[in-house]
């Protein structure tokens, strides 16, 4: 690959350090990995030290810890402090499982700035039952309150799914009584687990509509009162793909626990070799591997996007879904009606009413009976 | 005076908690920082905010501007316009 054609990215604003993919929940929309590897792969606290180091050398200001669940990693408070002296905003993204008021306090003393707790539902039932683990929804209750407490901004995560998408009011009704800053209503995304069992997942276009006009109704009453409200759409009923990590190794990196840097969180699936924070510094993965360089900018875009007056908006969409969904990762997103390949996303929502496999958890260790809800 | 400037001149705006503000060396300018996002900030926003602590009112925080810039036009008018900017985007709140 020439140097000149990618001469200076800019820095890799946005470091997503996943810590682990160890998890205490089991939820089916995880967008982890199908393949999760083991603990012994894990980076050291050491190395994620000097990943942080050099992340922040280059630009990097926004740092998620993530997983799986980053709690279960016992040097999550030293890689915290480590991150805030360095000047990093840092965002704790958890399920909450295991935050007891012991270590949200050492986090808050290590300087962390803030923390977005999933819930599965809205209540009891339902969460424990997607999270496949029991108590969790009273656990995240518990939980909410000492975010408040210890006054941290506090964001609500909520994954939609045809499952929980009709209850969406009684999530924003439990998210203004929890009293969260900011509330995230994403729709799951198919990657990972997610895309395994995205013909479960997937809500009704009804559905969707249904809760987009709930949220529009309750925001509008709100009078710009907190939560603000996020509402994320899945992309398979669109004309137009997203703008997948706001562009190719523009803005985003990801490590995963094994160390590989990742352009976005699940590009591990595709036929690319990517780098390892092990042996390569942040700076020499960032401005010079073939990896990150193979779609930056809009050089290597396929028919119909070469020649699109859109390409400069959506950069052709998103590698990922491009491969899983058409098998080729050079294809345009089949999201975009101009792609020949668009008719994949209506058999897609086809599929979905039917599905032709059972809903499996991720990684389950010990299943909930679905008889007994 | 107009109606704006009557309204804030004697309000101490402060920082609203979910924002943290920095100089970014990589950036060569202020952001503010929130829970997964960032935003830029140009000299003058970030020159009020420098003088924004919790204790200072509006006109007190355009004497201390006017101090330091002695030569700028319509500095109050364009301080005034920020904060009520500012107070939309939640970047502040009043005491």
């Amino acid at each position: 690959m020439s140097e000149a054609k990618h001469s200076q990215p800019g820095p890799p604003l946005w470091l997503l350090a996943e810590l682990t993919y160890e998890c205490p929940l089991h939820c089916p929309y995880c967008s982890n990995p199908v393949n999760l590897g083991s603990r012994e792969q894990e980076c050291d606290t050491d190395t994620w030290l000097r990943v942080l180091s050099e992340a922040r050398a280059m630009g990097a200001v926004q740092l998620g810890f993530s997983g799986g669940e980053p709690l279960l990693r016992k040097d999550l408070e030293v890689l915290v402090k480590h991150a805030s002296d360095l000047g990093f905003y840092t965002n704790l993204i958890t399920s909450g499982i295991g935050l007891t008021e012991k270590r949200i306090a050492a986090l808050r003393e290590a300087g962390l700035d803030h923390i977005q707790l999933s819930f599965q539902a809205a209540n009891a039932d339902a969460n424990d039952l997607i999270g496949n683990k029991r108590h969790s929804f009273e656990q995240k209750l518990k939980v909410a309150k000492l975010v408040k407490q210890y006054e941290y901004p506090m964001v609500l995560n909520f994954c939609l799914t045809a499952q929980n998408i009709d209850q969406i009011d009684d999530v924003m009704a439990l998210s203004c009584e929890l009293d969260g800053d900011y509330v995230e209503l994403a729709t799951v995304q198919y990657y990972g687990w997610a895309y395994l069992n995205r013909d479960h997942l997937l809500p009704a276009k009804a559905q969707l509509e249904a809760a987009e006009a709930k949220v529009n109704a309750f925001r509008a009453q709100q009078q710009g009162k907190s939560p603000h409200f996020i509402f994320v759409t899945p992309d398979y009923y669109e004309d137009r793909p997203k703008a997948c990590m706001n562009g190719w190794a523009t803005t985003f990196l990801t490590v995963t626990p094994d160390g590989s840097a990742l352009p976005c969180h699940s590009a591990k699936i595709l036929p690319l070799t990517f780098p390892n924070v092990k042996n390569k510094s942040i700076k020499a993965i960032w401005r010079e591997d073939f990896s990150f360089n193979h779609f930056r900018g809009t050089d290597w875009l396929p028919s119909p996007c070469k020649t699109c007056d859109e390409k400069e908006k959506d950069f052709g969409g998103c590698r990922c879904q491009a491969y899983m969904l058409t098998g080729d990762m050079y294809k345009t997103d089949p999201v975009c009606s101009k792609s020949p390949d668009h008719s994949l996303m209506a058999q897609a929502v086809k599929n979905s009413e039917s599905p032709s496999r059972e809903l499996v958890y991720r990684d389950p260790k010990v299943s909930i009976p679905i008889t007994e809800i | 005076m107009n109606e704006l400037s009557d309204s804030l001149s004697g309000k101490v705006p402060k920082l609203n908690r979910l924002f943290k503000f920095q100089f970014e060396p990589a950036q060569d300018c202020y952001v503010l920082l929130f829970p997964e996002g960032m935003v830029k900030l140009n000299p003058s926003a970030s020159e009020i905010l420098l003088q924004v602590n919790g204790e200072r009112t509006i006109s007190d925080i355009i004497d201390a501007l006017l101090t330091k810039f002695p030569d700028a036009e319509g500095l109050g008018e364009d301080v005034f316009a920020f904060f009520e900017h500012a107070e939309e985007k939640r970047w502040i709140n009043y005491v």
